[in-house]
């Protein structure tokens, strides 16, 4: 082991008392060595930067890199663009995998080792340390969805450009799309909403509610807070919908109206 | 039949020896450890450890039940072998080099005196014979056709490379978008969640859940071996966290051999079980088993040979008689390095099997249940009780040590009172209600000195034991067999 490697490890010592709280819940970090060295070591490494020995097979467009606990960066939070996620965020993440990736769903071990992995994952980062983790936002109550709200939202996928990684149809091939890269200059693909795949982050209405709404940190998919009123985010989300090869309300409406796809070329609709 | 078979035939050598060399050479390689990462075949596809999916390989752990129950899919949209490198092939070798020594006890062996070439007599003895020798080789190849279309084929041998189909499987994953319908068809092993081709021992005796194959003295019915791959079709399904499972089999009664000349008979399998979340101790499952079926006792005959049908096939054989297996299993955890799994059993074979009818073809079976047969007074359907309990202490993913004590009970011998004929032991009359009684404690260990995700490596040591009431050659007394097994199991 390297001498860097050496005082990295003694750092990670040093903040083996982390705890998680899920619920009612509370996990250990330390109680979880066995269960990362069994579960997650080949590909987060043992030192949790994504450096597992499967790290170097993991290449993009077909995989996505471990990530980098120590970086402190996640995706999928409930939390603002920039802050911490919640204990419940990671335990949701580790519960429900991620899609397209070699994470797998890990719901089948119990809550408390799941709380437990939430508290290592914890202990690799020092921003637990000196940071809280961010509020949560609040979603309000989703409104019924009308013929009206698809069209509204098909404006607000013009007006944010949405199509301009995720293409006018959704099928993650806008024009910005073979450009992106993730914060750490790796080639990254936007989310193909009609090839069948479940968005990374949860694939109900809230969920995706939220990942526009919090953005996914590291990505180049922003945080759309400031952009987006609360019902227009509604709005989008059931215009997203209708992208999906889930059967759904809002496709059969969708279909009623005749909806065409937006028009890059169209002058920016203004709010 | 177990996966991995052995040659029986073996040399004679002081094992002392030996067995300083083999502890030096554990240390050695305890002293060279390195992290483990993954096995082979689904692990250069996914890139995940060995130990995610495997307590200790071969063993699944729940995640790894999960991933078997899912069809060999992490269900990640990456499953289907599109998303592989085309040089991809999902294959694994597995074959056991080995040093073993066996001890049988009660063994009628021929005497004879000077100068006389014609044995004068039989001396009941005890043979021990110990030596090199060498698993057979499995050829596992599984995962998916496409997205929830999955396949196992394991084309296997014993030591002199003669092969058999031990795993040949199609499976239809998630019919209709759901967990709960999956279709399995082919040779494939039943859905016990105590998997025996996922055994960590590896003796003769010890390499087999022996209450999976229990069959009573003197009993001919060999199609109620639970542990052995069966032919047929299994209907399985599962929740999204596979914390409940359900199966259920129907099979041909012919203990997986191909071919139709064992005649009509089917039998049901049927699982249910339940896991639930125990905090600290970790996830539980407790689960109960059923199987349930019927094979034949009356073989037809052709110039007063067995009939096997045109061209080799069948039917061949009818008078049906039943049969049944049921119990209970129990997957126990006490935190991250203890647990505990229980199998119960209580197993019932039709009189007819009871007095030696059932499988004439391989001998099994002694009697052929021919038109006015009838069975003789004091005859009735044998009976037991059995139980399994495996504990195993888990160190580290790379190391394990692992206990196991079974022990088979006769409830009702076939030949019971009122009983006038010779038993299967030349006993006289109703048998000894011990007789058959079986007891096997088997301990041993598996490290894992290194894993990739190219191949496995592990240094096995085991010790079995293995008793059996009254069963001796002619004399009728118990008899015990023990083998100790030192081996590199090794998978690539």
């Amino acid at each position: 082991m390297s001498l860097w490697a050496q005082l990295t490890q003694y750092d990670l010592n040093a903040r083996l008392a982390a705890e998680s709280h899920v619920g009612n819940t509370t996990g250990h970090a330390k109680a979880a060595a066995l269960p990362y060295r069994r579960f997650c070591v080949g590909c987060h490494g043992p030192l949790g930067d994504g450096n597992g020995e499967n790290a170097p097979y993991m290449q993009p467009p077909m995989f996505q890199q471990p990530r980098d606990f120590q970086l402190g960066v996640f995706k999928c939070r409930s939390t603002p663009t920039g802050t911490l996620p919640t204990d419940q965020d990671l335990y949701d993440s580790i519960t429900r995998g991620f899609d397209r990736s070699n994470m797998p769903q890990w719901n089948t071990l119990s809550k408390q080792e799941r709380a437990d992995l939430v508290a290592w994952v914890k202990h690799f980062s020092p921003r637990w340390a000196n940071e809280k983790p961010g509020t949560p936002i609040v979603i309000p109550p989703e409104p019924e969805v009308t013929p009206e709200r698809i069209k509204a939202g098909r404006d607000v996928f013009a007006r944010v450009q949405c199509w301009k990684c995720h293409g006018v149809q959704g099928m993650a091939n806008g024009p910005s799309a073979s450009t992106l890269t993730d914060d750490l200059g790796r080639p990254i693909a936007p989310f193909n909403f009609t090839d069948g795949s479940r968005p990374k982050c949860g694939d109900t209405d809230k969920d995706i509610y939220r990942i526009f709404m919090t953005g996914l940190d590291g990505t180049p998919m922003p945080s759309f807070a400031d952009n987006i009123k609360p019902e227009e985010a509604w709005d989008l989300v059931f215009y997203l919908r209708t992208f999906m090869q889930q059967h759904s309300k809002e496709k059969m409406l969708a279909k009623g109206l005749g909806l065409k796809p937006v028009d890059p070329n169209a002058p920016a609709p203004t709010q | 039949m177990s996966t991995l078979t052995r040659s029986r035939f073996s040399r004679s050598s002081s094992s002392t020896p030996f067995l300083t060399a083999a502890l030096v050479l554990v240390f050695l390689v305890l002293s060279a450890s390195q992290p483990a990462n993954a096995i082979p075949a689904f692990a250069r596809k996914y890139g995940l450890r060995c130990s995610a999916c495997h307590e200790s390989w071969p063993m699944l752990n729940f995640f790894g039940q999960k991933f078997k129950d899912n069809g060999y899919q992490l269900m990640n949209d990456r499953d289907a072998p599109i998303w592989q490198n085309p040089g991809y092939w999902p294959v694994t070798f597995r074959i056991l080099p080995i040093w073993h020594r066996i001890s049988t006890g009660k063994v009628p062996i021929d005497t004879y005196t000077a100068g006389n070439p014609v044995p004068t007599g039989t001396q009941i003895q005890r043979v021990t014979s110990s030596g090199f020798d060498l698993s057979g080789l499995d050829f596992h190849t599984g995962g998916t056709l496409e997205k929830n279309i999955s396949f196992y084929v394991l084309p296997s041998s014993d030591a002199t490379a003669s092969f058999h189909f031990e795993t040949v499987m199609a499976r239809l994953d998630n019919v209709f978008h759901s967990p709960w319908l999956n279709i399995k068809f082919g040779k494939f092993e039943l859905d016990n969640l105590l998997s025996e081709k996922r055994i960590l021992t590896l003796t003769g005796n010890g390499g087999i859940y022996q209450l999976y194959h229990f069959i009573p003295t003197g009993d001919g019915n060999i199609f109620g071996q639970m542990g052995d791959n069966q032919l047929g079709l299994e209907v399985m399904g599962h929740s999204a966290n596979d914390r409940t499972r359900y199966s259920a089999a129907l099979l041909s009664s012919n203990d997986g051999t191909v071919g139709l000349s064992y005649g009509n008979g089917y039998t049901g399998f049927f699982t249910f079980s339940q896991a639930f979340d125990a905090g600290r101790a970790g996830v539980q499952r407790l689960g109960f088993y059923a199987m349930v079926g019927e094979a034949p006792t009356t073989w037809l005959t052709q110039g007063g040979q067995l009939f096997t049908g045109a061209n080799g096939t069948g039917p061949a054989a009818i008078g049906n008689k039943s049969f049944s297996r049921e119990g209970f299993v129990g997957q126990f955890y006490f935190g991250p390095h203890v647990d505990l799994t229980v199998v119960t059993q209580h197993g019932q074979d039709s009189a007819w099997f009871g007095q030696g009818y059932g499988d004439l073809i391989d001998g099994a079976a002694s009697q052929n249940n021919t038109t006015g047969t009838t069975l003789p007074v004091g005859a009735q359907s044998p009976s037991w009780n059995g139980v399994l309990l495996e504990p195993h202490y888990v160190y580290s993913p790379q190391l394990i040590f692992i206990g196991r004590y079974e022990t088979v009970r006769m409830s009702q011998q076939a030949n019971g009172a009122g009983y006038t004929g010779t038993g299967p032991t030349g006993i006289v009359g109703p048998s000894p209600s011990n007789l058959g009684n079986m007891s096997t404690y088997t301990i041993g260990y598996r490290y894992n000195p290194f894993m990739t995700s190219r191949a496995g490596f592990a240094w096995h040591n085991e010790y079995n034991w293995l008793h059996f009431d009254g069963t001796g050659p002619v004399t009728g007394t118990n008899i015990n067999t023990s083998e100790l097994l030192i081996g590199f199991d090794f998978d690539f």
